[in-house]
């Protein structure tokens, strides 16, 4: 408890950790790349696979997210004795619910229940 | 009749104890924080409807017709660069110099305004060639989804021209060191928010 509370302090006194100048360039630098990247797969098409693209641009997306907590956010397991941290993770799992949930059940529930007009023609 | 008295004791003891350890603003950084998590879950409800309803064009136009890919990497970069330009302002702050500080945060704000400037033109020429949000269910996810991210960042252009007069009132006290670093989690929040948007809404619906 006594430690928890040392950590409080720091905080109190000194605030959340800003960063440094390199820390901002280099988080910007690497943001630049990973949008750069894949605007340009997108605009000239440079993979032949769609499938392949989404993937590879998302996959993107998910490190650029993780480079900005870390550089312009400043997240670590530290800050605030680690509840920051706690409430990043929970957030995280509930949008992947969210998001996976409902994405897999609305999917499923268009295929099986919504006859595309070709079906439909073809019925007696 | 002791023994309760007693009891009382040490309870008031122990809130003592308990309540002299928090400094004025010591838990709002986790406060805010909180915050910004559950502002979290708004986008992804938003970006799930999306999910499920971006394809649903009714017979409408779809993201090829009405996507202007170049325009969203000028307003990607528009955000990229006020994310910075914030940073270099807490940057300032830091070392206590209040006219730098000042100058960036009005540099961070007329990126903001381009950005959205950028964005409402793209909306008008969507609505200008009837693709409003009456049109179809992929418009109505899409306007409602950009359409609040954008509204975070007016809400965030409003908060920086308060902060802005209080630093200039009052100059970088510990109450407005704090209020810039909660509005630039806010701002920092809002680009994280964004790379969602354009990769998931923009760069994936051209892909469709």
């Amino acid at each position: 408890m006594s430690a928890h509370d040392h950590a409080g302090h720091d905080h109190a006194h000194g605030g959340a950790a800003h960063g440094s100048l390199k820390g901002y360039l280099i988080g910007f630098f690497l943001s630049v790349i990973l949008t750069a990247i894949p605007f340009w797969m997108v605009m000239t098409g440079a993979i032949d696979n769609k499938q392949a693209t989404a993937i590879i641009i998302m996959a993107f997306a998910v490190v650029q997210i993780v480079v900005h907590m870390i550089f312009f956010l400043h997240m670590n397991p530290a800050s605030e004795g680690g509840w920051s941290m706690l409430a990043l993770i929970f957030t995280v799992i509930l949008v992947v619910i969210v998001l996976s949930g409902s994405l897999w059940v609305m999917y499923h529930l268009n295929a099986n229940m919504m006859p595309g007009l070709h079906e439909m023609q073809q019925m007696p | 009749m002791a023994s309760t008295a007693i009891t009382a004791d040490t309870a008031a003891v122990f809130h003592l104890e308990e309540e002299h350890a928090h400094a004025e603003g010591g838990s709002t950084m986790l406060g805010f924080w909180l915050y910004l998590m559950s502002d979290c879950l708004i986008f992804a409800m938003l970006f799930a409807a999306f999910g499920v309803l971006g394809g649903n064009y009714a017979a409408g136009p779809a993201p090829k017709d009405l996507f202007d890919l170049g325009l969203v990497a000028v307003n990607t970069t528009m955000l990229l660069l006020s994310s910075i330009t914030y940073g270099f302002a807490m940057l300032t702050m830091d070392k206590g110099r209040v006219a730098a500080t000042q100058g960036w945060l009005a540099v961070t704000m007329l990126f903001g305004l381009a950005f959205l400037s950028i964005e409402l033109s793209e909306f008008a020429h969507m609505i200008h060639e009837g693709a409003t949000p009456q049109r179809s269910a992929f418009l109505s996810s899409f306007f409602t989804l950009v359409g609040t991210h954008g509204l975070h960042v007016t809400f965030g252009i409003v908060w920086m021209v308060t902060l802005m007069v209080q630093v200039a009132r009052h100059g970088l006290i510990e109450a407005n060191r704090r209020r810039l670093m909660c509005l630039s989690m806010f701002w920092h929040f809002l680009d994280v928010v964004w790379i969602g948007v354009f990769t998931f809404v923009y760069l994936m619906g051209t892909l469709r």
